[in-house]
């Protein structure tokens, strides 16, 4: 794969106005990418876009940047990669850094305090709305059932460090799809 | 070292991730509450501040924590850190695309780690059940605060339902805790 500079340049403008221009996280920015991507700049199909989102979920990381560096490598190769990748950080980045300078200045004033103490109540109903969602997507079953529930009790109640509960789920899911697929066979 | 403690901190974070949206909150609320970066307070009204800016939680977060410890080059370690893990990943999986697409050992995986995901959420969900509405534990308890929280986290649950964008969601919660703060008897 040739390392186009233009292509380049245009890649890290259209993540940076996608990263701009999100408010809420990965899931919101799907859509942008599939205008910017594949009916804009035609790079890639949308079907390349739903199978880079498919694998954007099941790697390590946030799915923002897991979507930004694949569509940079397949335009482009590791420096596109890389290219839309700082494209798609450095909105937030800029926007943070402002922030942390009167955040905390702005968080005692007190009219802030009680704004904050409704806040906090309405980002828990945030939260649960997406935790509901994501229990709608997830796949059902007994082995499902129970990954679940271990991990709650072991999070919740009793303190087990959560790279533990993932190395241990994996392994879990691994074994169990094995079982299963020798008993089909 | 500061620099390197937020790198490798955010660095575990970002590795160790899977999934978008929330199902990084376990493991920043345990590895930054613990290590006191944040109070469980700050770090529930932190989420609410990157719901209205713009880019992801992760990154926001790890920006944020980073420059309160360190500036600059805090921000610049933390966000590396959080990145750095997809980023190398994900040039990895792109490369073996194919043989990615129909692993059976991925896909094994993936089944375990899909439910695990959404119970650690729910664990964070529960905790920041806590924070909300007990904030100084089961014995200071005060009933003024309790019932306003109680009282908006119900309207907004319904109105979240009814799929109000969260930016108005935080608003309107917002607006009414102001409300409920100054309207509070003395």
């Amino acid at each position: 794969m040739r390392t186009d500079l233009g292509k380049a340049r245009l890649l890290f403008w259209t993540f940076f106005k996608i990263g701009a221009f999100t408010f809420g996280g990965g899931y919101a920015m799907i859509p942008l990418i599939q205008r910017e991507v594949a009916e804009h700049h035609h790079w890639l199909t949308e079907q390349d876009i739903l199978d880079i989102v498919a694998i954007a979920e099941s790697t390590p990381g946030p799915i923002a940047i897991n979507s930004a560096t694949f569509v940079g490598y397949q335009v482009c190769g590791a420096f596109g990669a890389f290219c839309a990748t700082v494209g798609v950080v450095l909105p937030s980045f800029v926007v943070i850094y402002a922030i942390s300078f009167v955040l905390r200045q702005f968080s005692e004033l007190t009219v802030v305090q009680y704004a904050f103490n409704g806040i906090r109540a309405g980002v828990l109903a945030l939260l649960l709305k997406a935790l509901l969602s994501m229990y709608r997507q997830s796949p059902k079953g007994a082995v499902a059932y129970a990954v679940m529930a271990g991990a709650f009790v072991l999070t919740a109640f009793c303190g087990v460090d959560a790279v533990l509960v993932i190395l241990a789920s994996a392994a879990v899911g691994l074994i169990s799809s094995y079982l299963m697929k020798r008993r089909a066979a | 070292m500061v620099y390197l403690e937020l790198f490798g901190t955010f660095f575990k974070i970002g590795l160790f991730t899977i999934g978008g949206g929330y199902a990084m909150l376990p493991m920043i609320q345990a590895d930054v509450l613990a290590k006191g970066w944040m109070t469980a307070e700050e770090l529930v009204n932190f989420i609410a501040v990157s719901e209205s800016t713009p880019g992801t939680f992760a990154v926001n977060i790890s920006t944020y924590i980073g420059a309160e410890l360190a500036g600059l080059p805090g921000a610049f370690c933390a966000t590396l850190g959080v990145v750095l893990p997809s980023f190398l990943i994900i040039l990895l999986v792109a490369h073996f695309y194919l043989a990615f697409r129909s692993s059976r050992v991925v896909s094994g995986v993936m089944t375990g780690l899909r439910p695990a995901v959404i119970g650690m959420i729910g664990a964070a969900v529960i905790s920041v059940g806590q924070t909300v509405f007990l904030p100084d534990g089961l014995a200071a308890v005060t009933a003024y605060p309790l019932l306003c929280s109680l009282a908006i986290f119900a309207l907004m649950a319904f109105l979240t339902f009814r799929k109000l964008h969260p930016i108005a969601i935080i608003l309107l919660s917002a607006l009414l805790g102001i409300a409920a703060g100054y309207l509070q008897p003395m």
